[in-house]
């Protein structure tokens, strides 16, 4: 059993991005600063860190996790994936590219995570219906877009990869 | 000019932004650690709304590990001078506590230590002895002679007072056949963008300067403020903007004494410091809009023709007034006649102190509120004159020929075509059957109703506006003011390049694509080829008292400035040019890159051997020309000018027009309103960029939905506050927002050279209003108040029911 | 906003979880998906001295059927049932509600059982597990025992959960026969709390004509306000049933009253929503013997 009593610093590996990374955690360090302020992946943004506005949002093996509402130790060994991850998917690039023809950003805070969550969820549902990708995109707040932009991004390309993927 | 076919100015260019946002790389405050031995901070805040400090030990956080040290409110006084603003009332406001906390939320004590999780041990290990007192938190309570006293000083709450009257309203009131009379209450909101504050404070002692770095938006008027409160010259306080902001409407004006409070403790502690603002903090202790408790009363004719208006506006500062405060209750002053012909207006404006987070701009900066008034007025007085809606506001609306028109309080209405936009909004909304499905609901006794609003957006202030909250005799004392100037700065390099840059600290708002839309139009280059550096800098790039982010003033004012500094760069590379291509500098043209002879595509130069020139070989310039490729433009709207004796000001450079409709049905059962249909229709100008200008629309829609809908910052009887995190302060998701159908048409502005007018608060601030005239209009109500709760809507829609 | 300090624990096996808990009791606390223990801890409103992080245990991530209950471990998190078809079938009111759980991304890690050890008053789970006549398997080192979610929930934030107690698994009786079930809610936002949410039930027995029903009304009081019943024969009168079972439910009641919703508001939505959701079970269970 690994313990960790307060106070004290420990060590955590973990893959971020495919890539091994480790650093220093103390055990109430948030995995949210871990990731930024340890490992320096600024891309992973955080706007409340009470679970609520999803900005957090990072892929933590395999399973979507608020950054916020997750402990840096609980990483150790895990699997995650942020935005800089994300942002080397070449298979992402329509949906970052449809994000920007839509409005889908302005300035940006909240994109990291929602990111995060359309790949995860495009992923699980490739095929979706209005109504799932505004239920998805529900558990993130945007202030600047009114979502309409992100809504048809991710619609458009699930459409495009479906129709591509029957061809 | 950006009128030629094949100009980018216009074009849906994809935003330049976005690259770095989509994939992590954009950098935000938080991310910033521009010097080593960084300390980070935690405040110690008052959880009482109003108490005494009789004194604070501090000695256990002092000695925890970790900690560099504690600042209290008593040590930090010896060291600042009080934030001013515009209200001479006589109280003091300092960016912590002294001895006195009047609000839930205000700083008391400053800790900082290696990181944030030790700064918060170490505040919660600070005793603070408070003698609690009674607290007021409601503005009409406030005024009351047995209410609490914030500012004993002052006298009691009413810290500010005055009274207009434009044209005869006496005698308007007197002959009216109608007037509509409503008094509300407005609820405090505010538009929490998803990042918070964040700045690093350095203090160095030899030279005797500050260097601070944040995400505040300007407006920089407040720069001086803040090096008067640090009791140095402008010079020794460097602020500098980090490149990307998330989000800011307005919000982020109201982090300066916070700024002015690190640059302070970083003094007395000797270390540079970082606070970055947590989410409760946000909420309780950033800023807001203000809550109100107005009336309105309309005076008509028996045609409906808007005769005079009448404003009783009583403004909850909250504990302080903090500049540029009272500006929010002059925005919309000098247009307070809307998009109508109405010609005589009273209107009396009182600030009340009560224990609130004081507030500050906030996305539509006082527009909510106003249009709140005047469009409910409009659909009361349709309904009693038995009018429709929008024939009442098609009979009032400013003659599309009467332009530039200025208003009885002095705006100078740029452009419009109002009764355009009202058919097209009607018509994209199918109003006729609309209207025929609500006969039919309403026969079948469901609840549906149809709201409209309409109303003007001035944008790109003039800084004196704020001066109306002295007297005309005051205003000759302190010296004449007006304004709003705009710099840029284009500079082509001798690789022949294009680094731009802008002093308006934008927040998402694409202006770093359009400044590289308008300056690749003028240089014949391409948006991407240009980088446009948006991280100002008040130590190394040109400012003005105007610079910032608010009131719309980038298409409105600075693309001016772009414009003229690119036009001045250009000219230079044309007459370079013709002495290489022994042409005249007229027959020059620049385009895909090149110098070229026009009509003859084929002769040219590439422009990076023209940059060259200028930049290698000053010797060989034409006679008298200065080397190298380098422009600032400072350009200030001829139209802003001082406020007059009699109150009048010319308080914003353009005047974009938005309508909207809605039709809805209350679900008589549980409250909810179900959305039928949402249309706006806008005029903002010669649109720059769509992409810009719809997101810009979208977003300030689902501001004013939430507005409406949701949001408010709930203090209990008490002072408590209530909304310290975003499940208790409701922000619209995408799941809440209806379809909104939207479309623009065109006035081009002669304000500026591409004819485009500021926009992006429009729409937060009719929705609101629009989602109250529907709920009026399904439930045959005068009276409707925000937000929209469901109970709030079900209680009306069920009034047999005893509401507890 | 940081936790305060604390001692972080991760068993490797229940054996390891239930020893901390026996040392520690209400000094500990068990880590599943964090999304309600998170934001507690980063406001400081949870001081533990201990975080017991059972995540890796597997065993507890189990959907496992035992005669007539479906055991879900206490890892099993809420897309997992979702995602389920064997929990469709077997609970689908249970499924129904947990749409209305929070957010795609907070059900991909919230787990069921740390809803009902967090007990709040206006949670769909709590509510569906007690509707439905669930149980609460607590595990700890001097026992395990079986705790009715009748009893089980106790009042805002308070469960029967000794400090020494794991929730290890909830205990979902399996509908049979031919089944109705409803689930509505109402919140001002998608995903948010409910003010009000309403679960119900109904099925009939092939077998005897015999029928029973469950409703349950949540967010109206402190806990869950239950109504279960059956009888030989159906009613003749749903609707005039219907009305009935929901008078005996709201009789007495003193509905909470906050920010979000006076009394007034939960009373009538108590009443609505109930008779609307008990009225679709019941026609849909009972619904032929009418014609
Ligand atoms: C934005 C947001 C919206 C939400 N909306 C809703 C909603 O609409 N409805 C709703 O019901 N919930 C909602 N929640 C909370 C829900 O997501 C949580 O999943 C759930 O309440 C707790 O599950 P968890 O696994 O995350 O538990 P944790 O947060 O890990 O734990 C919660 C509590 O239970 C204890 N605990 C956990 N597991 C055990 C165990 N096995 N034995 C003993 N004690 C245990 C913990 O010590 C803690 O006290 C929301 C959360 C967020 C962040
Ligand atoms: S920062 Fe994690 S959910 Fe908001
Ligand atoms: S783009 Fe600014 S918050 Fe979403």
């Amino acid at each position: 059993m690994m313990r960790l009593p307060p106070g004290q610093r420990t060590r955590v590996t973990c893959t971020v991005n495919g890539q091994a990374h480790s650093g220093f955690a103390e055990s109430r360090t948030l995995l949210s600063d871990f990731l930024r302020h340890e490992l320096h992946l600024y891309g992973t943004h955080v706007g409340c860190e009470h679970g609520v506005c999803g900005a957090c949002t990072v892929v933590l093996d395999g399973r979507l996790a608020r950054s916020c509402a997750t402990l840096a130790v609980q990483a150790e060994g895990a699997e995650i994936t942020t935005v800089e991850g994300l942002a080397a998917d070449e298979g992402l690039e329509p949906l970052r590219q449809a994000f920007s023809r839509h409005g889908a950003l302005q300035c940006g805070f909240c994109t990291p995570g929602i990111l995060a969550s359309a790949s995860h969820f495009l992923a699980a549902r490739p095929d979706p219906t209005e109504a799932e990708v505004r239920d998805m995109l529900s558990g993130h707040l945007c202030r600047c877009t009114g979502y309409e932009g992100m809504v048809r991004a991710i619609l458009e390309v699930a459409r495009e990869t479906t129709e591509g993927a029957n061809q | 000019m950006g009128d030629r076919a094949d100009s980018w100015v216009g074009r849906a260019v994809p935003r330049l932004e976005d690259a770095a946002l989509l994939t992590g790389n954009a950098r935000f405050i938080d991310d910033l650690s521009p010097l080593p031995g960084i300390r980070h901070v935690a405040l110690l805040r008052s959880p009482h709304p109003h108490a005494r400090i009789l004194g604070i030990d501090a000695e256990a956080a002092r000695a925890m590990p970790g900690v560099v040290g504690v600042v209290t409110g008593a040590e930090l006084r010896e060291h600042l001078n009080p934030l001013a603003s515009a209200v001479r009332a006589p109280m003091a406001y300092y960016p912590i506590a002294i001895d006195k906390v009047r609000y839930a939320g205000e700083p008391v004590a400053l800790v900082a230590a290696e990181d944030r999780y030790l700064a918060e041990d170490a505040a919660e290990a600070i005793e603070v002895d408070y003698q609690p007192l009674d607290a007021v938190v409601d503005p009409l309570a406030a005024l009351a002679t047995e209410a609490p006293v914030l500012h004993e000083e002052a006298g009691g709450n009413l810290v500010h007072h005055r009274q207009f009257a434009y044209g005869d309203p006496e005698a308007a009131f007197a002959e009216a056949a109608e007037v509509v009379r409503l008094a509300w209450r407005y609820p405090r909101q505010s538009a929490t963008p998803m990042e918070t504050y964040g700045a690093i404070a350095h203090f160095e002692a030899a030279p005797e300067r500050y260097t601070v770095w944040s995400n505040f938006q300007g407006p920089f008027i407040l720069q001086p403020l803040m090096a008067r409160a640090l009791g140095i010259g402008g010079n020794q306080l460097r602020l500098i903007a980090a490149a990307h902001s998330g989000g800011s409407f307005g919000i982020k004006q109201g982090l300066y004494p916070y700024l002015v409070l690190l640059a302070a403790a970083s003094r007395l502690l000797g270390c540079p410091l970082k606070w970055v603002e947590d989410r409760l903090e946000h909420l309780s202790a950033s800023s807001s809009a203000a809550d109100r408790a107005d009336e309105i009363e309309a005076a008509f004719d028996g045609e409906g023709h808007l005769t005079g208006l009448r404003f009783d506006n009583l403004v909850n500062v909250g504990a302080y007034v903090r500049a540029p405060e009272p500006a929010s209750v002059y925005r919309m002053h000098a247009a307070a006649n809307g998009c109508y012909r109405v010609r005589h207006i009273a209107i009396q404006n009182r600030l009340v102190t009560t224990n609130k987070l004081p507030i500050g701009l906030n996305r539509g900066y006082g527009g909510p509120q106003f249009y709140f008034g005047l469009e409910r007025a409009m659909d009361l007085a349709a309904r009693r004159l038995a009018i429709d809606p929008a024939e009442i506001r098609r009979r009032n609306f400013l003659a599309a020929d009467g332009f530039p028109y200025e208003g009885p309080a002095g705006a100078i209405y740029d452009s419009g075509d109002y009764g355009k936009g009202l058919e097209m909004l009607l018509e994209i909304a199918d109003y006729p059957t609309l209207r025929a499905r609500r006969d039919a609901a309403r026969a079948e006794g469901r609840l549906f109703g149809i709201g409209l609003a309409a109303g003007v957006e001035p944008s790109g202030s003039n800084m004196a506006y704020v001066t109306l909250a002295q007297t005309p005799e005051e205003r000759e004392k302190a010296g004449g003011r007006s304004g709003g100037v705009a710099c840029a700065s284009v500079a082509m390099d001798p690789s022949g390049t294009v680094t731009v840059h802008l002093d308006s600290t934008p927040a998402g708002q694409g202006h770093a694509t359009v400044a590289a839309q308008i300056v690749a139009d003028a240089l014949g280059l391409r948006p991407e080829q240009i980088q446009v550096d948006t991280a100002m800098d008040t130590g190394s790039g040109a400012w003005s008292l105007a610079s910032g982010n608010y009131s719309n003033r980038f298409a409105a004012i600075v693309v001016g400035a772009i414009a003229e500094s690119a036009g001045r760069i250009a000219g230079k590379l044309k007459a370079v040019a013709a002495e290489l291509l022994e042409v005249a500098a007229d027959d020059v043209e620049l385009a895909e890159g090149r110098a070229r002879i026009a009509g003859v595509p084929e002769q040219g130069i590439a422009l990076g051997r023209v940059a060259a020139a200028t930049h290698w070989h000053p010797a060989g310039l034409p006679d008298g020309m200065a080397p190298g490729l380098y422009d600032t433009a400072l350009l200030n709207p001829a139209v802003l000018d001082a406020p007059d004796g009699a109150d009048r000001v010319a308080s914003a450079v353009t005047f974009g027009f938005l309508c909207d409709l809605v039709a809805l049905e209350v679900e008589r059962a549980t409250g909810r309103l179900r959305i039928e249909r949402y249309a706006s229709v806008h005029d903002v100008g010669r649109v720059l960029n769509p992409i810009v200008v719809e997101g810009q629309v979208r977003g300030g829609f689902a501001h004013g939905f939430g507005a409406a809908m949701f949001e408010e910052l709930a203090y209990d009887q008490d002072g408590n506050f209530l909304s310290g995190s975003f499940a208790d302060y409701l922000c619209p998701t995408s799941a809440d927002l209806p379809p909104l159908e939207f479309a623009n048409y065109e006035t081009a502005s002669p304000q500026n050279p591409f004819g485009s007018k500021g926009m992006g608060d429009g729409s937060s601030m009719l929705t609101p209003v629009v989602l109250a005239n529907a709920v009026a209009d399904a439930l045959d109500l005068d009276e409707v108040e925000l937000p929209l709760s469901l109970d709030r809507v079900w209680r009306l829609a069920n009034p047999e029911t005893d509401g507890r | 906003m940081k936790p305060a300090a604390f001692e972080y624990c991760r068993p490797d096996s229940l054996a390891e979880a239930l020893a901390l808990l026996s040392e520690y009791g209400d000094e500990a606390a068990v880590l599943a998906g964090g999304l309600s223990l998170g934001p507690l801890l980063n406001m400081r409103m949870a001081r533990p001295e201990v975080v017991i992080d059972i995540n890796r245990l597997a065993d507890l991530a189990r959907i496992e059927r035992d005669g007539e209950v479906l055991r879900l471990g206490a890892l099993v998190r809420q897309a997992d049932v979702l995602a389920s078809a064997e929990c469709q079938d077997l609970v689908p009111l249970l499924v129904a509600a947990l749409g209305h759980v929070g957010h795609y991304q907070t059900r991909d890690r919230g787990t069921l059982a740390g809803s009902a050890a967090h007990a709040d008053p206006s949670a769909e789970v709590p509510l569906c597990l007690k509707t439905l006549a669930g149980a609460v398997e607590l595990t700890s080192e001097r026992q395990v025992r079986r705790v009715p979610a009748d009893d089980f929930f106790q009042g805002t934030l308070t469960t029967a959960r000794a400090d020494d107690e794991m929730i290890t698994a909830l205990l979902w009786p399996t509908d049979r026969g031919r089944q109705g079930f409803a689930f509505e809610e109402v919140s001002e936002r998608r995903g948010d709390f409910a003010i009000v949410a309403a679960a119900a039930w109904a099925e009939r027995h092939d077998y005897d004509e015999g029928y029973r029903y469950g409703l349950g009304l949540g967010g109206v009081e402190e806990w869950s306000l239950v109504s279960r019943g059956g009888g030989r024969r159906a009613p003749e009168d749903l609707a005039e049933f219907a009305d009935e079972v929901i008078a005996g439910v709201t009789e007495d009641i003193e509905p909470m009253r906050d920010q979000r919703a006076s009394a007034a508001y939960r009373r009538h939505l108590a009443d609505h929503l109930g008779r609307k959701v008990l009225l679709r079970a019941l026609e849909t269970a009972l619904g032929e013997v009418q014609s």
